[in-house]
């Protein structure tokens, strides 16, 4: 483990905690549900980062690779079922307003 | 041997699905429970040696030898029973055919699902298989397209990704220090390397993630919503095992594997334990809807399963199987009086309803019979896990947390016999007079679980050497 | 000016972090799905500097392709507010997302001097020759069950969303 491999880690470890913190931001201070949705997909891109460097810092490329293109599929189909949810919400409120949804209490 | 218990629900969907539609709308649900039946059957009849014994399909096809022991073994048993109770329940609330068949699809993957989780043994095919489980549930939740249904699934996929975030986050620095993600090798790099800042961070990043999966208090936001909206028989499965299967189980698997046992980290899950018992206890006492109540009521009985693991011992953790299975029972039957209660009389607002027990006499009966063996009531089944939780903290040294999972038993006393009492007992509310007791299709799980319930509590001398001991071999 | 690995690296991944802050901050919601493609292609051009050319491919032709058209057909089924409105909105947003900026600077300076110490990685087994294509088919082949599980899952999912017999049901209320 050379001094530069953990310069690299660490200066990509503090860029994906910022763009996590990006991201978290976008969910959390938006009232339009599909910036919610793109804020889901950049955490995604931050751990995509993550796993990229995992695997380069640990000479496990091929495996790491695997890790991502598994990854990839499953956040397609969650976000195609996340934005089927949202184009519903959208029919029954005619709003995309997520203030709105705050109908259940308690 | 065990993966044909992913593959068998994948080639009936598969199966279900050529273009021959009108014979397939009338067997998807016949074939659904005949699927969970095998595999009830097969956990409580095969031997172990013929579980674990190498399986040429598995090595040949999938390159996978998956380890099943005796928590497995338990897992298949809820995941099978509690799948079967939501189709006889679907069967029951659902009448449109073609409904019943989309719906009878997704349990089957939702199950397919959770058996890969059960039996992975590798961290990230316990990832890909926990998010399986969730869409399937996020469609189960949205199933009947109702505004407050898409509200909760949506507050669910949210919490959903960040915990898979967390999770997937852990994996990527964990990758770092150790090559494999399989179980084994984790667990000899914790033993040897444990203090490495990066597989603290790590561990403390998965925990996290998998509290949220769980619900535990503070990051339960997203499960009252998503129980309480949800259509009838999707709350009976989320309740009843996907909660369990995706998040409890998971933390069970990755604590007792990676022996996350050092002081931070038991502190911790205590704490969290401690306070979604005590918290979500409370919260259940201020519910007027009936299923919102009950979804408190999950979050409180999960943290006395995570109490048990973290005190760690073999006997708190035989002990927090136990409790799993039990939860996935009598929350399963709740759940199922609540399906009934909601279908017959159109409502589930406990305020406006009443005296319900005279009119539903099996539905009244069994839901006593659930509430009694939550709040840990002799000689049900939950008095004996809830005590065997409560001696091993006690042995263990944490004095403190065992007075107060007593002192919570005494609160979840109280809002059961409250719900009874305003839901079931007492005069007949307004608007009810034509209520009829709901048929076959959901007495008979109902019954059925109310059977196994005081079953397992009168048999439990006998089998707490054949059942619950050997539990102890996952440390 | 030297084009070596390291100077590319930390150009590319400030790229992304900008790219991202753009996407968060802009009002339009369709430049907001621009810049999340934006995002995916930097992302992309990582992957390739790293050498995972195959894991860089997926990237690029699902989450900068299908993804951004999954997020431009949402947008576009889903009426947008009207002008005055969009106005308003924007000097909220702004208001409030101006805030984004500082905390990203405070927490990078803070983070600057957290080198997390790596010992040396553990070799497992696996030889590090193995290509993608022998890992993903022979290593994982049980997340692949899992990947066809959950695309059935999502297949029926859309179905059940977005299967409608509203159509019949209207006809035969206006009859």
């Amino acid at each position: 483990m050379t001094c530069e491999m953990a310069t690299f880690f660490s200066v990509s470890v503090i860029f994906a905690v910022l763009l996590v913190l990006t991201a978290l931001y976008c969910i959390l201070a938006t009232r339009n549900l599909i910036r919610i949705l793109i804020g889901m997909e950049l955490m995604t891109k931050a751990v995509t980062l993550l796993l990229a460097v995992g695997g380069y810092v640990s000479h496990q490329m091929a495996v790491a690779q695997t890790y991502i293109i598994t990854l990839i599929v499953l956040e397609v189909v969650v976000i195609a079922i996340a934005a089927a949810i949202v184009i519903g919400s959208h029919k029954h409120n005619n709003d995309m307003d997520a203030g709105r949804m705050n109908n259940l209490k308690g | 041997m065990p993966v044909l218990l992913v593959l068998v629900p994948l080639a009936a969907v598969l199966i279900l699905n050529l273009p021959l539609h009108r014979i397939m709308c009338r067997f998807a649900f016949w074939i659904g429970v005949i699927l969970c039946l095998v595999q009830a059957l097969l956990v409580i009849q095969l031997p172990n040696a013929v579980w674990n014994g190498p399986c040429q399909v598995a090595i040949r096809l999938l390159r996978v030898t998956p380890a099943v022991d005796n928590l497995s073994l338990v897992m298949f048993l809820s995941i099978a029973i509690v799948t079967f109770v939501t189709l006889l329940v679907a069967r029951y609330t659902i009448s449109d055919c073609g409904k019943l068949f989309n719906f009878t699809n997704l349990v089957i993957l939702a199950m397919a699902g959770m058996n890969g989780l059960v039996m992975a043994n590798d961290l990230f095919s316990l990832y890909v298989f926990l998010e399986v489980a969730a869409v399937a549930s996020f469609i189960l939740i949205a199933f009947d397209r109702e505004k407050d249904a898409f509200e909760g699934t949506f507050k669910y996929i949210v919490m959903s990704a960040v915990a898979t975030a967390m999770i997937l986050s852990a994996i990527g620095l964990m990758m770092t220090v150790t090559g494999s993600m399989s179980f084994n090798v984790l667990s000899s790099v914790m033993k040897t390397d444990g203090g490495n800042p990066v597989i603290l961070l790590s561990a403390a990043l998965l925990l996290g993630g998998l509290f949220i999966k769980s619900g535990l208090i503070p990051f339960h936001g997203w499960l009252p919503d998503a129980y309480s909206a949800a259509p009838s028989a999707t709350s009976v499965l989320l309740a009843g095992i996907v909660t369990k299967t995706t998040g409890v189980y998971a933390l069970i698997r990755v604590v007792t594997m990676m022996h996350l046992h050092s002081h931070t980290m038991q502190t911790l899950i205590l704490v969290v334990a401690t306070l979604s018992i005590v918290i979500a206890a409370f919260a259940a006492l201020g519910q007027s809807d009936f299923k919102r109540m009950l979804a408190y009521s999950s979050i409180s009985q999960v943290g006395y399963i995570i109490l048990g693991l973290g005190v760690g011992t073999p006997l708190a953790l035989a002990g927090a199987a136990f409790h799993l299975f039990n939860h996935a029972i009598f929350k399963t039957l709740l759940f199922v009086n609540a399906a009934t209660v909601e279908k017959q009389s159109g409502t589930r607002n406990m305020d406006t309803l009443g005296g319900v027990s005279d009119k539903m006499p099996v539905t009244g009966f069994t839901s006593v019979i659930a509430f009694l063996s939550t709040a840990g009531i002799p000689p049900l089944s939950g008095f004996w896990s809830k005590l065997i939780i409560i001696v091993a903290a006690w042995k263990a040294g944490f004095h403190w947390y065992a007075f107060i999972a007593i002192l919570a038993s005494l609160l979840t006393l109280a809002y059961f016999l409250s719900m009874q009492r305003r839901v079931f007992f007492g005069k007949l509310a307004s608007g009810l007079e034509d209520l009829k007791e709901g048929n076959p299709w959901v007495l008979i799980p109902a019954c059925m679980l109310a059977a196994i319930t005081i079953g397992l509590g009168l048999c439990i001398p006998w089998l707490f050497g054949s059942f619950l001991l050997p539990i102890r071999s996952i440390l | 000016m030297i084009f070596d690995f390291d100077t590319m690296y930390v150009v590319l991944l400030a790229l992304l972090l900008s790219a991202a802050v753009w996407t968060v901050m802009t009002s339009h919601l369709l430049k907001s799905a621009i810049g999340l493609a934006v995002t995916s292609v930097v992302l992309t051009l990582i992957l390739f500097l790293l050498k995972a050319s195959l894991a860089g491919v997926f990237e690029l032709s699902v989450c900068a392709g299908l993804i951004t058209v999954v997020f431009i057909s949402a947008i576009s089924l889903t009426k947008p507010v009207a002008e005055a409105e969009a106005r308003e909105m924007k000097m909220k947003r702004l208001k409030r997302f101006i805030f984004l900026p500082i905390l990203l600077l405070i927490a990078g300076w803070l983070l600057r001097n957290r080198m997390i110490h790596l010992t040396h990685p553990v070799q497992a087994a696996a030889d590090a020759a193995t290509t993608v294509q022998q890992a993903l088919w022979s290593g994982r082949r049980f997340d692949l069950v899992g990947q066809i599980l959950i695309i059935l899952a999502g297949i029926f999912g859309i179905i059940v969303l977005f299967k409608t017999k509203d159509c019949v049901d209207d006809k035969e209320k206006k009859q």
